[in-house]
């Protein structure tokens, strides 16, 4: 059934990433590729994957922006995924019933076999979430690694998304936004989290963490706005004159000296 | 967007083939066209032969044709699938009618419901069309309010240009048909003229600063991409036509498919009989033809998907 599930659980499965601390080293993208190359939608086929032109189906794409001008500009790594909306038309438009979104927890998923890879679920996406295998001819995307988050063989810890398992930084964390009490709801109410392209009216669940303001003065990393002088005229070593690059031995000052010539 | 020819060609055959098949059924059902057997088989032969290679197409940029059928499950949500129930639909009535004309003689009482029916039915299948374009807010220049009308009006001038062929191929039918073809041709083209006008006119609805977020960190601009080939996403969403192409082939499809059917149709309702009629509602039929084969692609290459404001646009 394309039509949205008529009470869905108040359970939102979804991703929270910091762009504060992202680093953009594509981790993320690669793990999920490397992940997802053998889970629920596998393979996620590349053309010419060792040739000088390659390309091919990933979940988890990182692009990096500049913001602002001159001595303001930013630089700001920026991946992106299925953000899993709340009203997801990618799933309305679909006229299978490949596409649908669980009522238990809100994934969108893709049922492969009833998909008939008309593409129109990707036209419908604001956020270009879906990819589609021309080698398989049905349309691919994030499932949130369904395959993973549930998997009782894995240790408890290791029940999280391949992209935010294998974060170096932290900068991806994995939760219920449906929560408002989760460690998840509770970063994004903290830090200001928002969504992408609200006026799109998609309600996505995933949420961004804006950059933290940048600390241009000493004082706002906690520093002291200037440094105390010292007062060197009670010092007997310097009689009372400042030393000048000098080490307080006068021998040593004379070496220092003869050496620099 | 990148314009699939296989849709190009399902959107203007198939939209012109239920102007005709509408025509019929509505002239045919209230005696303004005459029960004649051949009239019935080459007007509606044509109209349900341009409808299914239409229908036929639209299945070859599938990646599973095969399983196009489940395409008619999902009707209460997708328009996409709504177009396909009422397609299929359409043939049953449509078929009845041909049966009353062709082989009955009869486009009165019980066939006159079946060809009101199928003209209805043919109506609401090219809007179940333009509302699969017309409802994608990811595409800005197609949730536009002139969509709807456009394609709805474009299958009646299609209809329109064919009806006035066949009348004038067998010297039957109302003397005011080539005024009213020359009729559809004008509200057609004046409502695509005002879609143009709206599209150009229109404020971008997201921005590179909406899609990332990052607005309040000052202008948004692309620093990398995050691969440096190709992916799915640029080669289907990213198509662009050079703005100056796009300019000169508005002003050609309106010509060819707008004006010199209008000038031919005219011709063609001076002459009222004989061969100039049919050379000139032939003519008319072909520049039509060509006409709305360029509008339709244009329809495509012009459109732009907020998406691409991920890769560096900066409003759509």
């Amino acid at each position: 059934m394309t039509s949205l599930p008529a009470s869905p659980s108040a359970t939102k499965l979804g991703l929270v990433i910091d762009l504060d601390i992202c680093v953009g080293c594509h981790a993320c993208a690669v793990n999920c590729k490397e992940w997802n190359d053998g889970g629920h939608s596998a393979p996620l086929t590349d053309h010419d994957p060792y040739g000088a032109d390659p390309w091919g189906v990933w979940f988890n794409r990182v692009h990096t922006y500049e913001t602002g001008d001159g001595a303001d500009s930013r630089t700001v790594h920026f991946p992106r995924s299925c953000l899993h909306c709340d009203e997801p038309a990618c799933v309305t438009v679909c006229p299978t019933g490949a596409s649908y979104k669980r009522g238990e927890d809100g994934i969108v998923l893709v049922n492969a076999d009833l998909c008939i890879g008309c593409k129109l679920c990707s036209w419908a996406c604001p956020y270009g979430a879906r990819e589609y295998d021309d080698t398989d001819g049905v349309m691919k995307k994030c499932t949130l690694c369904v395959d993973r988050i549930y998997n009782e063989t894995f240790a408890e810890e290791d029940r999280v998304p391949a992209c935010v398992s294998t974060c170096p930084a932290n900068a991806r964390h994995f939760g219920d936004l449906g929560d408002p009490g989760s460690a998840v709801s509770q970063l994004v109410a903290e830090r200001g989290g928002y969504e992408l392209m609200p006026e799109m009216d998609y309600r996505p669940v995933n949420r961004y963490l804006p950059p933290r303001p940048r600390k241009v003065s000493a004082g706002d990393t906690g520093a002291a706005a200037a440094l105390t002088p010292v007062d060197h005229s009670t010092d007997p070593s310097t009689d009372g004159n400042l030393p000048v690059g000098g080490t307080g031995s006068r021998l040593l000052d004379w070496v220092d000296n003869m050496l620099s010539r | 967007m990148n314009p699939a020819y296989s849709v190009i060609f399902f959107t203007t055959a198939s939209g012109t083939g239920y102007g005709l098949l509408a025509l019929l059924g509505l002239f045919g059902a209230t005696g303004r066209l005459p029960a004649d057997p051949w009239l019935g088989v080459v007007g509606l032969g044509m109209a349900l032969a341009l409808v299914t290679a239409g229908l036929l197409s639209s299945t070859f940029h599938l990646g599973h044709p095969e399983r196009a059928w489940r395409g008619l499950t999902q009707w209460r949500s997708s328009w996409l699938s709504r177009e396909g129930v009422v397609a299929v639909v359409t043939y049953l009535p449509a078929g009845l009618f041909g049966i009353g004309w062709v082989f009955v003689g009869n486009t009165g009482s019980f066939w006159a419901v079946c060809g009101i029916l199928a003209a209805l039915l043919a109506v609401i299948t090219v809007a179940c069309t333009a509302m699969i374009y017309a409802s994608l807010r990811t595409i800005p220049r197609w949730s536009n309010g002139w969509v709807l009308p456009v394609y709805l009006l474009m299958a009646l001038a299609g209809g329109g240009v064919t009806t006035n062929l066949l009348c004038a191929l067998f010297a039957v039918g109302p003397s005011w048909i080539g005024w009213f073809a020359a009729g559809t041709i004008t509200l057609a083209w004046a409502a695509k003229s005002a879609y143009w006008v709206s599209i150009d006119d229109a404020l971008p609805r997201a921005t590179a600063e909406s899609a990332t977020g990052l607005g309040s960190l000052g202008k948004v601009r692309m620093f990398e991409p995050p691969h440096s080939g190709t992916n799915y996403l640029l080669q289907e969403m990213g198509f662009r036509v050079a703005r100056k192409h796009a300019r000169k082939l508005r002003r050609l499809s309106l010509l060819v498919g707008g004006a010199l059917p209008l000038l031919l149709c005219v011709v063609a309702a001076i002459a009222s009989a004989g061969w100039v009629s049919v050379l000139a509602a032939l003519a008319a039929t072909a520049g039509f033809c060509v006409g709305i084969v360029v509008e339709r692609w244009l329809f495509f290459a012009e459109a732009e998907h907020v998406v691409m404001l991920y890769y560096g646009a900066e409003a759509a």
